[in-house]
């Protein structure tokens, strides 16, 4: 296996970095995360050190999700940096099952090599190493990067660690003073939120285009709303629909050539499809129900939408090129906001249970729906582009939150924001460039 | 199919439907809401209405909020009687527009809600359209729960958000 590790996460966000930070916390982990020990990683050039410790990043990146428990660094016997210095009783005595030790050289100017080894402490043996060329500009991605590698080859799927995601945030002005709206993209570990748009009048729905260089959103600037899609490297945007009455609920196609949205320019909202290169628009419901939230099959075949053609609202599903709707989801009086995992097998959607709306998803073969957030008034649920968890707005203490479940339900996460309100998180898909086999 | 509530959203949608429910009598709908954007009051010059009645407490055209019941798009009784008032000045104040915006509680989902907002929009665009108000005299916008009047996570707050914005322009 052999990967190039090229990113261009950081490059070109020409846009203002001035945006508080989130921090995320762990609320539940699972049970049976599996013991690692990241040692920092050694810096072996003169000179000022690299702007942030990999080792650190790494380790952080990896408890986070829930799988593993990485080992305090005040608690490692030794901190072993080179392969001939690992002595595996150390590790053994510490009950951690994997270690992982690495190193950082100076690469030419502004460039840093940075190398690690990924070991099995019981086998004694080395699992996958890797020598990555990176900037200090780049070096977080980098850290990133690894740990994707490491969540793989210790648990066989995908990491999603080098992923971003979008969010709305809203400060509430005081008595007479608008309200100020921000569209915005932090790493997915929190870091470095940048706006990249802002309005006094309401930003929804942000809907990340497929190869991640792209977000369509909706804005009700100048007093109505519209469509628009943003360059998410260069800020560059156009304005894609402003038709009388909704404009709303964009999703991307798998192969990003269209957009499925809501529109009620015919008198009441129904979804249509949008070639977005030649801007041609053709229905695909039409009912004098709410039809609305749109969201694409991973195979581009189908998409399910909610609609309330059936009494409250419920997900439907309808063939890409228009036909009859089928009803998916049969339990609860309240089902919305569907849309797949990467792997097509489940869909997460809002639901309303005992009054409260939660996170839940649906396995739509066997029609079992497992609600999995424990809030009120959950909402906006977004699949990690590896399927393993979902990200979603929740309220905590009157305060509009993101919050993150595993799908399986074990792990809980909060991301907190210092100001305002912060809702209708959207997880990126892996980012191009950064993720080639 | 276990459809568990009948279409009693689509009924409401097909025809605006005066249900004389009474129940929620308590109405605090005299406020004016004044929003950055929303002209209430500006008349232009050499224009038929002066704005005067529409500011008049003792008028019914003073109340520009017309409340909903949860999850409904119906037409309170409580307000037809201002509805009402509001087309008859419509009506013989040609020049004057409206512009109603629909609003929606934060719960559920806020595209949906943007859909409830709308079909709130237009339930009084038809009332008044059925009173005899040209349909050019009217625009409707749709927020959804994005610009709540009240800001608390309960029900005293959700009432007042589930509502229709009446602002008038010259």
């Amino acid at each position: 296996m052999y990967r190039f590790l090229v990113s261009l996460l950081l490059i070109g966000l020409s846009l203002n970095a001035k945006a508080s930070s989130l921090t995320i916390e762990i609320t539940q982990g699972a049970e049976g995360a599996l013991p690692i020990a990241v040692v920092p990683f050694a810096w072996r050039g003169g000179g000022a050190t690299p702007p942030h410790e990999v080792g650190e990043i790494v380790a952080a990146d990896l408890g986070r999700s829930g799988r593993f428990k990485p080992l305090p660094t005040d608690e490692m016997l030794t901190q072993p940096s080179r392969g001939d210095e690992v002595d595996f009783r150390d590790w053994r005595a510490l009950n951690v099952d994997n270690l992982v030790i690495g190193d950082v050289k100076p690469n030419g100017p502004g460039g840093y090599l940075v190398q690690f080894y990924l070991y099995d402490v019981f086998r004694g043996e080395q699992l996958t190493g890797y020598s990555i060329p990176t900037t200090a500009r780049d070096l977080r991605a980098t850290a990133h990067h690894i740990a994707d590698i490491i969540y793989e080859a210790l648990t066989g799927q995908p990491g999603a660690f080098a992923t971003r995601i979008a969010y709305v945030t809203s400060i509430r002005g005081a008595t007479g003073q608008p309200e100020q709206v921000a569209l915005r993209i932090a790493d997915a570990d929190g870091y470095g939120p940048q706006t990249i748009v802002s309005s006094k009048e309401p930003i929804m729905s942000p809907a990340w285009s497929p190869d991640g260089r792209r977000i369509a959103y909706v804005s009700f600037e100048n007093a109505r709303p519209s469509i628009w899609v943003q360059e998410v490297f260069t800020g560059k945007r156009e304005r894609l629909t402003s038709y009388q009455g909704i404009n709303g609920a964009p999703a991307w196609s798998p192969d990003g050539r269209y957009l499925a949205m809501t529109l009620s320019k015919d008198g009441n909202p129904d979804i249509f499809v949008m070639d977005v290169t030649r801007r041609s628009l053709r229905p695909l419901t039409r009912h004098r129900a709410i039809d609305t939230e749109p969201a694409w099959s991973p195979d581009g075949r189908s998409l399910v939408f909610t609609s309330d053609r059936g009494g409250g609202p419920q997900i439907y599903k309808v063939p890409v090129n228009g036909g009859k709707a089928s009803r998916v989801t049969f339990e609860g009086g309240y089902n919305a906001r569907a849309s797949y995992s990467p792997d097509g097998r489940l869909m997460g959607m809002v639901t309303r249970v005992d009054g409260a709306y939660r996170i839940a998803t649906l396995d739509p073969r066997s029609r079992d729906l497992r609600v999995l957030s424990t809030g009120r008034l959950d909402e906006s649920p977004s699949f990690a582009p590896n399927g393993s968890m979902l990200i979603y707005a929740t309220r905590v203490g009157g305060k509009g939150v993101l919050a993150a479940v595993s799908t399986d339900g074990r792990v809980q996460q909060r991301l907190r924001l210092q100001e305002g309100d912060v809702r209708e998180p959207v997880w990126s898909p892996y980012l191009q460039n950064q993720r080639s086999r | 199919m276990k459809l568990k509530s009948a279409g009693w959203l689509l009924i409401a949608l097909a025809s605006v439907v005066f249900v004389g429910c009474a129940s929620t009598g308590d109405d605090s709908g005299a406020a004016i809401e004044d929003r950055s954007g929303a002209d209430t009051t500006g008349a232009s010059a050499g224009s038929a209405w002066s704005g005067s009645e529409l500011e008049d407490p003792n008028s019914p055209l003073y109340t520009k909020i017309i409340y909903f019941d949860f999850d409904q798009s119906t037409i309170r009784s409580d307000f037809i009687e201002v509805l009402r008032a509001h087309a008859a000045y419509l009506i013989s104040n040609r020049s004057a527009t409206l512009m109603i915006e629909g609003h929606a509680d934060e719960r559920g989902s806020r595209e949906y809600n943007i859909g409830l907002g709308e079909r709130r929009a237009n339930a009084i665009r038809s009332f008044l359209e059925a009173e005899g108000v040209p349909g050019t005299q009217i625009t409707t916008i749709s927020y959804g729960e994005e610009r709540p009047a009240a800001f608390g996570n309960d029900e005293p707050s959700w009432s007042e958000n589930r509502r229709g914005v009446l602002v008038y322009g010259g």
